[in-house]
């Protein structure tokens, strides 16, 4: 007779999740849903982007003006030889957006206090600090010539530079390397953190479920408890992987339906990284973007970032379930969670901070170090790190503690596990937690 | 081997609480066996014991001689009292899942639970949630997934509790049947009937402790006090009842019968039979009713624990 129930308790709670309404409902709509959101928020966006405005100057020193081109989407009219009234009653009849008026000043290079915008409704930041910095490049320019310097001589001297980066070892890296290897690890360690959280709080709440529905005696007179709990770790787990490989096709099917359909370039809504990446692109040839990028693609390194991430994900991952398993043991409903969910989301919050503000900053720095060795914080921590090449022992030795933590967390929730389902009614203490270890 | 489930001295602390103290049974096979006892005496600790759901601090449990082991858990079928099953899983899907846990194969799962089913007359229940089912049907599915593995031991807390009359008396004639077909039967209960009924042997557990434990015939004659309850007619039933009551211990009786103008219960010394009372009073009056007192299981139940 077989006494190894695991795959049989992990195939039953797979396909108690698979099959859960709400579970094939998340699945199929979240995508959808995420992708209309930003079909919308690309849409709204271009709307705005396209709206056209025109803006009425009335420059009484007559030498600000000029600083004025007509853009894409602004229009200018300048207008001389008319009063501040005349100009407003213009403005109105014309329903212009609004009224530059630049006083006439005894100096006209201190034009500091005589500058004002009038319109009907308040204009945004951009378009004010846009207004301020045509004017203030103009003045310069005037102060400029009035001392006698050829701006045209300013203006050839500008040079821009692009600094060449490469190790010791000869390895070429750019700027772009960077912004790859901060995507790669920001987006490795983000989808663990994203993943313990949903899919531990799923095996919580089907401990409990076990528990409220009393079945647990039963099963529990037929199994091991540590099966029980591994059966149904693995089998959320695999659950989750089915839901998001689900998530990424089908997102990935309906990203490029909607921006062939409705023709709208998805690329356009941009994150502040983008703009990070568009910045250093702008500054370097668009030829050698496409090279960049390809030669930053070979320089990560990409096997060990599979392994690490397949190694780091699955112990974190791990590590952080059994506590949720062990939760869900203690307790008898979910309200009672709470107290228990804190010292569990602290570090992982911790560690997506660190990650996100310290491995930036300087991957191989003290902090990151650190963390990347801490086993709550390691996987989300070293994830983020190894991008940016961490030598293979800082791994192994990173690894091992986890797994050596891991170890001793699943003893610690199994011994938790096996005496809280068996207990009801009472709120549970870390006290009596304690205790029940020594049962 | 007379004895399919032997404890020895089986003692459980859960931190200062001991919850079972040196308790030692001997549940002979082919018995259905009562385990005994107030709310909170133990019964629980020992059966999850036996299921091996808790290891106890100290002593062993043998089944057929040997200790128990992990496999032994194919040989056990237990009924918890606080039922439960999968709300959301189908009947069918579910008793396999169960079944094969208990380490049946998946044919013989199927078919064991198509027997059940036709047994039972819940045949259509296949594709049915547990959430969609009564309390009472749940329960059969309950006691399906306790049998079907065809344990040597049956372990049934409080098995009658959530069911009509006549589906207890269905579940009861399951009982019974799987006993007469050589299962061993631990039943644990408060309702005192079905033990008078159904139980050959019992064990009472109270604070923890064995009090008492015996073939339930013996325990009965343990505690019978030699008491008679009597029925008569006389014509002056004043003098009788004054004359019995100058030699002997009596107490008021109470029971239906025809015009009988005198009942009485009569305890008898130690040394003094039946008979001697029977011809004592055949002179005084005309007898129409004399049955030794046995005392019920409620009565041991409850005399024993308010002792201890």
């Amino acid at each position: 007779m077989k006494m190894n129930h695991l795959p049989l308790i992990i195939k039953r709670e797979y396909l108690n999740k698979v099959r859960n309404r709400s579970f094939v409902v998340m699945t199929f709509l979240s995508p959808i849903i995420m992708i209309a959101l930003v079909a919308v928020v690309a849409y709204l966006s271009q709307i705005n982007n396209d709206k056209k405005r025109s803006i009425t100057i009335l420059d009484e020193t007559g030498v600000i003006a000029e600083a004025f081109e007509n853009t894409e989407n602004t229009t200018y009219t300048i207008l001389s030889d008319t009063g501040y009234e005349t100009a407003k009653e213009l403005v109105k009849a014309k329903e212009d957006f609004g009224l530059l008026y630049i006083k006439k000043a005894s100096d006209t290079i201190n034009l500091v206090e005589s500058v004002n915008f009038y319109s009907d409704e308040s204009p945004s930041v951009s378009i004010i600090s846009n207004l301020e910095r045509r004017i203030e490049k103009r003045l310069s320019d005037i102060k400029l010539q009035n001392d006698g310097v050829d701006i045209e001589q300013i203006r050839a001297s500008k040079t821009t530079i692009n600094i060449g980066q490469e190790t010791f070892e000869g390895e070429k890296t750019s700027k772009i390397d960077s912004y790859l290897k901060l995507a790669f690890g920001g987006a490795a360690g983000y989808l663990l953190f994203m993943f313990i959280i949903i899919y531990g709080n799923m095996i919580m709440r089907s401990v409990i479920e076990e528990k409220t529905s009393r079945i647990i005696e039963v099963i529990i007179s037929s199994v091991k408890p540590i099966q029980l709990m591994m059966g149904k770790i693995i089998g959320t787990s695999l659950a989750g992987i089915t839901q998001f490989l689900i998530w990424i096709i089908l997102g990935g099917v309906l990203l490029f339906m909607v921006s062939a359909i409705f023709g709208i370039d998805l690329m356009q809504i941009q994150s502040p990284q983008q703009q990070m990446i568009n910045q250093a692109m702008a500054s370097s040839d668009a030829q050698n973007i496409a090279q960049d990028l390809i030669a930053g693609f070979v320089n990560l390194p990409i096997l060990n970032l599979c392994v690490a991430f397949l190694f780091f994900f699955i112990g974190g991952y791990l590590l952080y379930s059994s506590f949720y398993a062990a939760i869900g043991a203690a307790v008898d409903n979910e309200t009672d969670t709470q107290q228990f969910m804190m010292p569990i989301i602290m570090p992982l919050v911790l560690a997506v901070y660190v990650g996100v503000f310290t491995v930036i900053e300087d991957p191989h720095g003290t902090v990151s170090t650190i963390f990347s060795f801490i086993p709550l914080t390691s996987p989300v921590v070293m994830l983020m790190r190894i991008p940016f090449g961490v030598p293979i022992w800082e791994q192994l030795l990173s690894f091992a503690i986890l797994v050596f933590t891991f170890v001793f967390t699943v003893w610690f929730a199994a011994k938790i596990y096996r005496v809280g389902i068996l207990m009801y009614g009472k709120k549970p203490t870390y006290k009596e937690l304690f205790k029940w270890l020594k049962y | 081997m007379n004895n399919l489930l032997v404890a020895n001295s089986v003692s459980k602390s859960f931190g200062n609480f001991k919850a079972l103290n040196e308790v030692s049974i001997a549940v002979p096979k082919g018995s259905i066996f009562g385990l005994l006892g107030p709310n909170g005496a133990g019964k629980t600790t020992l059966i999850r014991i036996i299921n091996q759901i808790t290891m106890p601090d100290s002593g062993q449990v043998l089944l057929d001689g040997q200790p128990l082991k992990p496999m032994n858990i194919r040989d056990i079928g237990y009924l918890p009292e606080e039922r439960g099953l999968y709300k959301s899983m189908k009947v069918g899907e579910q008793v396999l899942y169960l079944a094969q846990l208990k380490g049946l194969s998946k044919q013989v799962a199927r078919e064991r639970l198509k027997y059940w089913f036709d047994k039972l007359d819940i045949g259509d229940w296949w594709n049915k949630k547990i959430q969609e089912l009564s309390k009472g049907q749940a329960q059969k599915i309950q006691f399906i997934v306790t049998v079907i593995h065809t344990p040597k031991l049956l372990i049934f807390d409080e098995p009658f509790s959530g069911f009509d009359p006549i589906n207890a008396s269905l579940i009861k004639d399951e009982i019974l049947q799987l006993r007469d077909e050589g299962a061993t039967v631990i039943f644990s209960t408060h309702r005192m009937e079905s033990v008078e009924e159904m139980c050959d042997h019992i064990a009472l557990i109270h604070k923890s402790n064995k009090v008492l434990d015996g073939k339930l015939t013996d325990v009965k004659r343990q505690f019978k006090t030699n008491t008679f309850e009597v029925g008569m007619q006389s014509s002056n039933p004043e003098e009788v009842t004054r004359i019995i009551k100058e030699k002997f211990e009596v107490f008021p009786a109470t029971f239906k019968n025809l015009n009988d103008d005198i009942k009485l219960n009569i305890k008898l010394p130690d040394e003094t039979s039946s008979n001697d009372l029977l011809s004592f009073l055949t002179s005084k009056a005309e007898i129409h009713h004399f049955v030794e007192v046995i005392p019920s299981a409620n009565d041991i139940f409850i005399q024993t624990v308010k002792n201890n």
